[in-house]
């Protein structure tokens, strides 16, 4: 017998704008030792889903409104609030998204680990904090916190990402749970940690052999720890199947749409790189900041070496892919070149110009020319703003319109990045993440740059919008013979729309070269842990590449 | 810690030295003077007093000497307690003002949280708008108006307390104390409502819920601490204005406390006394103020660790 048997669950969200079916009549089950996934984009409803299970959603305006879910034959929908209790403790447990917000940061994560033993609802169940704290070191040796014994005693902050979602992993261990719901357990994370996290989960539920249902819109993900696999969309299931079948024998039109989004192999566009002429030289490149937080201020330490030491070029015409993760410095390197970060030293050239050591006023004409996109959509457009103002402004700042003539500029701009002209009076706010993307870029190529840096431009978006977005990028890049540095932690997106690509770690660029050239034979090691930690969307390959990890 | 405890006082020097200069100058600015007043004393007494207190001398000059004595902790004596230096009245008033506003603190604290707290833990009922509104209310309802209704309520028609005095009969603290806890117990609840909101928002409270803890503890455990720091924050300016605003409340319930001598001392022209509470207040709010940051830091262990860094 399965030891969850969801069926005809249905979550509503009674909202001042009506009604928001959330989960709408879903049905599954899950076995121990088993691994479910529910699949699907952002607000298709798979984490209210779980998160009713456990009565973990705001009450109201959620509400359920119908469904049962059986955890080894009992309602978790209709317990009372101390059987609920009672489950949280011992039977279900939870891995959230964000390793980042889901530990308290004013208590030690030893603390955090043991309050479920310790303040057991149970009252035979109790453990002493010594028993308890027993427990919990031997659980954070065995998801790799190396010295546990010390790091006990640290807060959170003290870890990096990858760290504290082995703790957030313990956590959830600790009371030995049947079912474990990982929601987007890796999402927040680096390629190469998420590697390591999905290898950990699976061995874990393999020594444990719990239940897992495993949240994810990422189907690479999912191909390799799946046994079965749920797609929803729109608060319905869409497809239900073993995950072979899912990938190989897709039965449903929205499955295929999400697995034919997933970017892959090269770039079929031609090269760009039409002249040798080079638009952006950089030499020598150095961005540091302060230390803040190192206490033994060491000359060697004083500094947080952001960008070390970088050259490149960028050819007119090309699109440079810049790839690395999170602290690697790609981002410091963008906002560098564009004089957008204070540099230390070295020098930018633009079209021959040296842009380091001009000052704000001198690099107003140079502004025009080099722009910039943001990762985040939500906050980078001015939500005092409509759409009108916001491409209207660098327009007429930079003189390149008329207030006579602005609105037939604006128009031409949405039509560009495939906007209707009606929703020009509109606030962010009203606009869905890949729409306000599109903003975004329509505010870049409003000046008519030569340059264009975009960080991480569809790291926010859904897979289906990645795809639509990444198109879009390429066209406007062609149309408006536009180069590019595109910077982004994802390597399929990279290769999917690079001519050429560096990889970049620790402020320094530590391998570069045609992107196929560097896919098919990387030099350094760290460029081959990157490439082999990319998930692939195909059950078989990605069961023996986590296997071959 | 201790650097940064040093280095806000080091830059609470200039401060003080533009507080002093300030009122120094706007106190001799203002119409009239310490004795001009008293229409019935002779020229001659007033230029003998005017010698007496160094009044002849150019304005620049009573400056420098005054700051000589203030920087070795010597207000100069008061021009209208004779035979009283300024020291001894600020003696004399701070420890019943500082008892005033400590009791004060304790009912702000003690209403304003459990308002607040309890106010966030169910949002949008009646558990949230009742408190809300009486905070509306505490924050608009003057001293002045609370105190007289207060005396009026359980003072006179209920005859439970006595009407004034501090000390002299059991039970005359707590009127006074509550006149002037409840405009600040109105601003905590407020603050701490929308603190505890923030933090109980977070997802690590929602991973607190998913472990199964009671909902005390969360509360207890989990959200006080953060939920409260906007709170703690206050706590510097909240102190500093108790002891500064009291003299309202001093006045209704007849509380002889430094809040009294100010009010006097500023319709006296007594520039001594004035200048000494302005510059004794003014240290109070600047040690105050360091302490709730220190109180705030201390409560951060990120913050914590940081300012330890830079040690």
């Amino acid at each position: 017998m399965a030891i969850l048997e969801v069926s005809g669950l249905k979550v509503y969200f009674h909202t001042r704008n009506g009604v928001i079916k959330a989960v709408d009549d879903v049905s599954f089950s899950v076995d121990s030792g088993e691994t479910l996934a529910i699949v699907g984009e952002s607000g298709s409803g798979k984490s209210v889903t779980c998160y009713s299970l456990l009565d973990l959603l705001p009450k109201p305006p959620a509400k359920i409104e119908g469904g049962t879910a059986l955890f080894a034959g009992k309602d978790l929908l209709t317990c009372s609030s101390d059987e609920m209790r009672h489950h949280r403790c011992n039977d279900i447990a939870v891995i959230f998204q964000d390793p980042m917000t889901s530990l308290n940061p004013f208590l030690t994560i030893g603390e955090q680990l043991i309050e479920p033993l310790i303040y057991h609802p149970d009252k035979n169940q109790i453990q002493t904090r010594g028993e308890a704290k027993k427990k919990a070191v031997a659980l954070l040796d065995e998801v790799g916190i190396i010295d546990s014994q010390a790091r006990f005693d640290c807060y959170p902050h003290e870890f990096s990402g990858g760290m504290r979602q082995r703790v957030m992993i313990a956590m959830a261990l600790i009371t030995e749970p049947k079912l474990l719901i990982c929601d987007e357990p890796t999402t927040a994370l680096d390629v190469t940690i998420q590697a390591q996290i999905l290898k950990l989960i699976k061995k874990l539920q393999e020594t444990r052999n719990v239940a897992v249902i495993f949240i994810s819109h990422d189907l690479g993900v999912v191909a390799g720890i799946a046994d079965k696999v749920l797609v929803m969309c729109d608060g319905t299931i869409r497809e239900t199947g073993g995950t072979d079948d899912i990938f190989y024998r897709t039965q449903n039109d929205y499955t295929r749409k999400l697995l034919a989004a997933i970017p892959e192999g090269p770039k079929t566009l031609p090269n760009r790189a039409k002249s040798d002429e080079p638009l952006i030289e950089v030499t020598h490149l150095k961005t540091y900041f302060r230390n803040q937080l190192n206490s033994n201020n060491s000359e060697e330490n004083r500094f947080v070496k952001a960008v070390d030491n970088v050259s490149l070029e960028i050819a007119r015409g090309e699109i440079l892919g810049l790839v690395g993760e999170s602290g690697s410095g790609k981002s410091t390197l963008g906002r560098s070149i564009l004089q957008l970060a204070p540099t230390t030293g070295g020098s930018v050239k633009f079209s021959g110009q040296t842009l380091t050591g001009l000052n704000a006023k001198q690099l107003v004409p140079w502004r025009r020319k080099m722009q910039m996109i943001f990762q985040d959509p939500y906050a980078s457009l001015n939500p005092r703003m409509t759409v009108f103002e916001t491409l209207s402004e660098p327009l007429l700042y930079h003189g390149i319109a008329t207030k006579k003539n602005i609105a037939r500029h604006v128009r031409q701009l949405m039509d560009d990045v495939g906007l209707s002209q009606a929703q020009l009076r509109k606030y962010p706010h009203e606009f869905s993440g890949g729409q306000r993307q599109r903003i975004a870029i329509g505010r870049a190529i409003a000046t008519k740059p030569e340059l264009i840096i975009a960080d991480e431009p569809v790291s926010a978006l859904d897979v289906t919008i990645q795809a639509q977005i990444l198109d879009l990028i390429l066209e406007l890049v062609e149309r408006h013979n536009l180069t590019m540095m595109f910077i982004s932690h994802d390597l399929s997106v990279v290769r999917y729309i690079s001519d050429r690509v560096m990889i970049m770690n620790r402020g320094v660029i530590i391998e570069h070269g045609d992107t196929e050239t560097l896919w098919a034979s990387p030099k350094q090691r760290y460029t081959k842990e990157l490439l082999a930690a990319i998930p692939l969307a195909d059950p078989a390959a990605e069961r023996k590449r986590i296997a071959s990890i | 810690m201790y650097r940064f405890a040093i280095s806000r006082l080091l830059q609470a020097i200039p401060v003080l030295l533009m507080v002093i200069t300030v009122t120094f100058f706007l106190v001799h600015s203002a119409p009239g003077g310490p004795f001009s007043a008293d229409k019935a004393v002779p020229p001659e007494v007033i230029k003998a007093l005017e010698e007496q207190y160094n009044l002849n001398q150019p304005v620049w000059q009573q400056y420098l000497s005054y700051l000589g004595d203030v920087i070795q902790g010597d207000f100069g004596p008061s021009f209208k307690y004779p035979g009283r230096t300024v020291n001894e009245l600020i003696t004399a008033g701070l420890p019943i003002t500082a008892e005033l506003a400590f009791y004060a603190m304790l009912v702000a604290l003690g209403v304003g949280i459990t308002a607040g707290v309890g106010a966030s833990m169910r949002p949008n009922t009646m558990q949230d708008y009742l408190p809300m509104t009486g905070a509306m209310i505490g924050i608009c309802m003057p001293s002045f108006l609370l105190g007289p209704l207060l005396v009026l309520i359980f003072g006179i028609h209920l005859d439970w307390l006595p009407v004034s005095g501090w000390g002299d009969i059991p039970g005359d603290k707590i009127l006074p104390s509550i006149t002037l806890g409840t405009g600040y117990a109105a601003y905590i609840a407020r603050l701490s409502r929308g603190g505890m909101l923030e933090v109980l928002s977070q997802d690590y409270i929602r991973t607190a819920r998913a472990k199964g803890l009671s909902e005390r503890l969360i509360i207890v455990k989990h959200a006080l601490r953060g939920g409260l720091i906007p709170v703690v924050a206050f706590l510097g300016p909240a102190f500093a204005g108790l002891l500064a605003g009291s003299f309202v409340v001093e006045t209704i319930f007849q509380i002889p406390g430094l809040g009294r001598f100010y009010v006097q001392a500023a319709f006296n022209r007594d520039y001594t006394l004035i200048l000494g509470m302005t510059i004794f207040l003014s240290t109070l709010i600047i040690l105050f103020n360091l302490l709730s940051d220190m109180l705030a830091i201390w409560l951060n262990p990120k913050l914590r660790q940081e300012i330890r860094g830079t040690n």
